[in-house]
């Protein structure tokens, strides 16, 4: 059987575990910046900060990703259910990419620009709204980009917990010895991987000031 | 930022001797309040800016500022002059209260930067400098409209507001949409001129503001500056190197060297000033070299 006999026969499931990973990615990288453009920020006020907070993100990291799956599991609340697992572990992977390049853009900014906009009145929350983070955007957004091609494939053994996603197929395929299920997975799992990579490199490249 | 750069070495042996004769700023502790400091009461309602025993020290011990005494008058345009590391820029950013002194004061429109509030006061000081201030990501229109804007001026009064200050600095009217990268180094420093001055502050700051422009667009700005700044009669502090440039605006030039002022002359006592680093500058400025050997 071929891929394309594969995937002609289970369109239904194909697009489900699509969706599926898709959530998942979606979900935690939405999570991920809500939580690592705020500390990129607060880390640029607090400069002392910057080595101990970046230290722990990378750490994480350097984590086995199965190995985190597992040690959530025994997590309350979080836990009782796979796909909160897989979420809460990808976000823990996209925070250190977010908080750095948050923290990098905003400090690349130009000191002349942030001074002359201090030097006409504005308040702390005008400069970072109307100069800080517009200058440094694109750079966030290239953190953004990393974080998410490293999600889309992360996510594929969050199945190993049950968590669904396109790793469902790929797992079956090494349980059934057969390439096909498993390419099922994968080919799928790496367009996204690819789109989501133009996508925002597209906007990142919008985005780049002067 | 200032970074005190070398010179000569006869140039920095001078410096060093002035900081080993008068001492004073270096044994106050940088944290003590300058509001305790004995002042007396009142500024002459004809002083904009005053400094009063002004000194400025970094955290870490360097003494940019010594007892700096210096009033600017309503309406005049006070040149500083001086070379990389003279803290022409110190004092300038002291008066905006983008630096405060380590002790003594500055006293704006009668009243002591610290007592202000940073914000309204900056907003009362229109601010230019090299052309790297403006923003890169806005366009000529909300650049001139910013402080306006920060203001809460109506759509209306603003965009009427920048399409006057566009005719005053001589710039065409359809530049308004373009970003600052589209513009020629002499449009962006006209655009500067226009945003320092569009929420029409008393006091103007300029920090070299003509210093990367080619020769012939500088002494076009410098001359159109000059005719603006008598025709609004706002108060001016001109930070440069350059003495053609203090001559031509200044109508006093306050010449500053390793952060202690040396004398206020007007631009004719200036040419024939005893004072030998004003001599020197005379004498460089005939044979054409300026004293810190280019720029």
């Amino acid at each position: 059987m071929s891929l394309w006999q594969f995937f002609a026969q289970n369109r239904a499931e194909v697009l489900q575990l699509t969706l599926e990973h898709l959530w998942m990615v979606g979900l935690s990288m939405a999570i991920a910046v809500a939580i690592g453009v705020p500390v990129g920020i607060w880390l640029t006020r607090r400069q002392v900060a910057e080595k101990p907070v970046l230290g722990v993100a990378n750490v994480i990291q350097t984590i086995p990703s199965l190995a985190l799956f597992g040690f959530l599991l025994p997590a309350p609340w979080i836990g009782a259910r796979a796909e909160r697992i897989a979420v809460l572990a990808l976000v823990l992977y996209a925070l250190l990419p977010v908080i750095r390049n948050t923290y990098v853009g905003i400090m690349g900014v130009d000191r002349a620009v942030v001074e002359a906009g201090r030097g006409m009145g504005m308040t702390g929350r005008q400069l970072l709204l109307q100069v800080e983070l517009p200058l440094a955007l694109s750079v966030i957004i290239a953190g953004v980009r990393v974080a998410t091609v490293i999600s889309v494939g992360l996510a594929t053994i969050a199945a190993a917990i049950g968590a669904g996603g396109l790793g469902e197929f790929i797992f079956r395929g090494l349980a059934m010895v057969n390439n096909v299920v498993i390419l099922a997975g994968a080919v799928p799992a790496a367009i996204l991987a690819l789109l989501a990579d133009f996508g925002l490199g597209l906007l990142e490249k919008h985005l780049r000031p002067a | 930022m200032i970074h005190a750069r070398g010179g000569t070495q006869a140039g920095r042996d001078y410096r060093q001797g002035l900081r080993e004769r008068a001492p004073g700023c270096e044994n106050r502790r940088a944290g003590s309040s300058p509001s305790r400091t004995f002042m007396p009461a009142d500024t002459h309602p004809d002083v904009a800016v005053e400094f009063r025993d002004v000194c400025y020290r970094l955290d870490h011990g360097a003494t940019l500022l010594h007892h700096l005494n210096l009033a600017v008058r309503r309406g005049e345009l006070l040149v500083l002059l001086g070379r990389s590391g003279s803290g022409k820029t110190t004092s300038l950013k002291l008066i905006n209260r983008l630096l405060e002194p380590s002790s003594g004061q500055v006293m704006v429109e009668g009243r002591a930067s610290t007592h202000w509030d940073p914000i309204q006061l900056r907003r009362k000081i229109g601010y230019a400098i090299q052309e790297v201030g403006l923003f890169p990501h806005f366009s000529v229109e909300r650049n001139i409209g910013l402080v306006p804007a920060l203001q809460g001026w109506p759509r209306q009064r603003i965009q009427e507001r920048v399409r006057e200050l566009l005719q005053l600095v001589g710039l065409e009217p359809q530049i308004a949409a373009r970003r600052p990268r589209e513009l020629s180094g002499g449009q962006r420093q006209r655009v500067g001129v226009a945003r320092a001055l569009a929420a029409d502050p008393p006091i103007l700051l300029m920090d070299e503001p003509f210093g990367a422009l080619d020769a012939l667009t500088r002494a076009e700005l410098q001359r159109e500056f000059l005719a603006l700044q008598r025709r609004l009669g706002k108060t001016t502090v001109f930070v440069t190197h350059d003495l053609r440039e203090a001559l031509l605006l200044g109508s006093r030039i306050a010449l500053l060297e390793a952060g202690r002022l040396l004398a206020t002359y007007t631009p004719n006592q200036f040419l024939h000033a005893k004072e030998p680093l004003a001599a020197a500058y005379v004498a460089a400025f005939h044979t054409g070299n300026s004293p810190q050997g280019g720029a």
